[in-house]
């Protein structure tokens, strides 16, 4: 089975995840700009970081068999600093329309700030102006509030819902996100976000048509087993298999798809020069010479600890 | 700047182009020229490939002859559109000045497929030389793709690498699993000095219980003398019959007497 796990910070993550990733059968990911884990102190990081996202990383996955796609945007957190802020929003549109950019974001809130407010609905404005779709953070603090208040200010934009992905939700979020016409990603991340048999529980009840099922696996810890293991367990449990597809695969491949960055052929039938530059099929080169032989060693990872709380 | 090159290059966009995307190209070269600026440029840049699409420039025999008789040593097997497009923008007349600056700045926030391109222009730019020091920089990137944009079928580093950047591309090559074959020059800038870094990797990768890269021999013939000859006679004994080939080849080039001796006692290799 297909997967793609649209929100995933592999900048922080090792070639185990990925080799682990691949396995179990992940095709396709998405990387958001956002924090680092400590503020950045200057403008110039976040070039360094961008230029990371769009390029070496993408390079990165490439080796094993991941198409790598990210977004650009400055994150809610950092738009607290006034300075940095200013900085970072001359950098988006020299960033936005790299190859492989499939969105703004994530954006949002995180304490809702004035600034936080601010930026958000500049970076809506300029995702409108250069047609692109948009992935939204949604705060953990005061998190109904928050999400209830990003979509209100999508719909003050303008912004049509369908090109619009609201993550981080929960079962608090989840139906105001879905009637709203509005994409709801889930994030299944330990202890903090959403549990896989929680997740399992929400596609009962509320079907697949407009969820998306993300790991944002980043330098916390985190699982970037997180689509594959909730797809498993969501077949198990009996889920049918075209919603599982929707979830974990179609639905973030027709949202991030609007961008006109993302295809499917991407992976099924890549480009000449994609697979020169960006893209080595499934041989992975390890110390830039032999290829892996391929099942030659499972991952280190294992797809048996199926359950994430 | 060559005239004659921009001139290949827009012969071989408009064969290849449809209409809409000769218009659309037509336009931003149009805009270049009336309006230099780096913002024009960036757009121009990032929106080739969606507007061109990734196929790559069709190109036929006469076409690879004609670009080495237009720039000697330039050689666009493997160029996309795409590229050609992005390097007909940078060599637009009305960007020449202060291109070196420029340029940097293009690198600084480029996705790969343009930092492919950024170099894969180099002969094309005007005053190569300013350019160095970024070029040093992509040679340093481990993506492997960028550093064959400079290393592979582009008479840049030939014409401009002083002897020590010349060795650690070539060395580099080797460490990222690039052929040095398609280095243009590879012969013609062998010296000593990489001969000796040559031998060096050989008996760190023999330590290691390693497979040489067969074509490391290639660059030392010339000034195989001395333990050279030894490494080399070492290599004939090699289980990899294209490297037993490598060191048969490379014996032949040496100046050293014992080389002649030695081929002379080995049996042919197969």
């Amino acid at each position: 089975m297909m997967l793609i796990d649209p929100h995933a910070h592999m900048i922080s993550r090792t070639t185990d995840d990925y080799e682990a990733m691949a396995a179990a059968g992940i095709v396709a990911l998405i990387e958001p700009a956002f924090w680092i884990g400590q503020p950045r102190t200057n403008v110039g990081s976040y070039l360094d970081y961008l230029s990371h996202i769009v390029g070496f990383e993408r390079f990165r996955a490439g080796h094993f068999g991941i198409r790598h796609y990210c977004t650009i945007g400055l994150n809610s957190k950092e738009a607290n600093n006034e300075e940095l802020a200013e900085g970072v929003m001359e950098l988006i549109p020299r960033f936005a329309l790299k190859e492989g950019v499939v969105a703004i974001g994530e954006i949002g809130y995180d304490e809702q700030t004035a600034l936080e407010d601010k930026y958000f609905r500049l970076q809506l404005e300029l995702a409108k102006k250069l047609d692109l779709p948009v992935m939204i953070h949604t705060p953990h603090r005061d998190k109904k509030r928050g999400t209830s208040r990003s979509m209100d200010v999508c719909d003050e934009h303008g912004l049509a819902p369908s090109k619009v992905v609201v993550d981080h939700n929960n079962e608090e979020t989840v139906r105001e996100t879905l009637e709203r016409g509005y994409w709801a990603a889930f994030s299944i991340y330990p202890s903090t976000k959403m549990g896989n048999e929680r997740m399992v529980e929400i596609l009962r009840q509320f079907g697949a048509r407009q969820v998306i099922v993300d790991s944002a696996c980043d330098w916390g810890i985190s699982e970037p087993l997180g689509v594959a293991k909730t797809a498993k367990l969501a077949l198990q449990k009996g889920i049918p298999q075209a919603e599982v597809d929707l979830a974990c695969y179609r639905n973030a491949l027709e949202a991030y798809g609007q961008s006109g960055q993302m295809k499917e052929s991407d992976w099924l039938n890549p480009p000449a020069i994609d697979q020169r530059n960006l893209y080595e099929g499934n041989s992975i080169l390890r110390g830039g010479r032999e290829p892996k032989i391929e099942d030659a060693k499972q991952p280190r990872r294992s797809m048996d600890d199926l359950i994430i709380k | 700047m060559s005239k004659a090159a921009r001139q290949l290059l827009r012969g071989w966009l408009g064969r290849q182009l449809d209409d809409a995307q000769r218009a659309w190209l037509d336009e931003q070269l149009m805009n270049l020229e009336e309006n230099p600026s780096d913002g024009t440029l960036a757009i121009a840049l990032g929106m080739a490939p969606r507007r061109l699409g990734k196929a790559d420039l069709a190109l036929e025999p006469a076409d690879y002859a004609a670009a080495d008789a237009a720039l000697k040593g330039w050689d666009p097997h493997g160029w996309s559109a795409a590229d050609a497009a992005r390097v007909l923008m940078l060599t637009e007349p009305s960007l020449s000045n202060g291109f070196a600056h420029r340029f940097r700045k293009l690198c600084s926030t480029a996705d790969v497929a343009e930092l492919v391109a950024l170099y894969r222009g180099l002969p094309l730019y005007p005053e190569p030389a300013s350019l160095e020091p970024q070029v040093g920089e992509g040679l340093r990137s481990n993506m492997r793709s960028v550093f064959e944009a400079i290393a592979h079928r582009n008479p840049y580093p030939r014409a401009h690498f002083d002897d020590h950047r010349w060795n650690h591309m070539v060395l580099k090559a080797l460490f990222v699993g690039a052929p040095l074959a398609p280095i243009a020059g590879l012969d013609e800038r062998a010296n000593p000095e990489l001969a000796r870094i040559l031998c060096d990797f050989a008996h760190e990768r023999w330590a290691a219980g390693r497979p040489v890269p067969a074509e490391l021999w290639r660059c030392v013939g010339r000034f195989a003398e001395g333990g050279a000859i030894d490494d080399l006679s070492r290599a004939l004994t090699s289980e990899n019959a294209e490297e037993r080939r490598a060191a048969t080849a490379a014996l032949a080039a040496s100046p050293d007497p014992r080389a002649a001796q030695l081929l002379a006692t080995t049996p042919r290799s197969p």
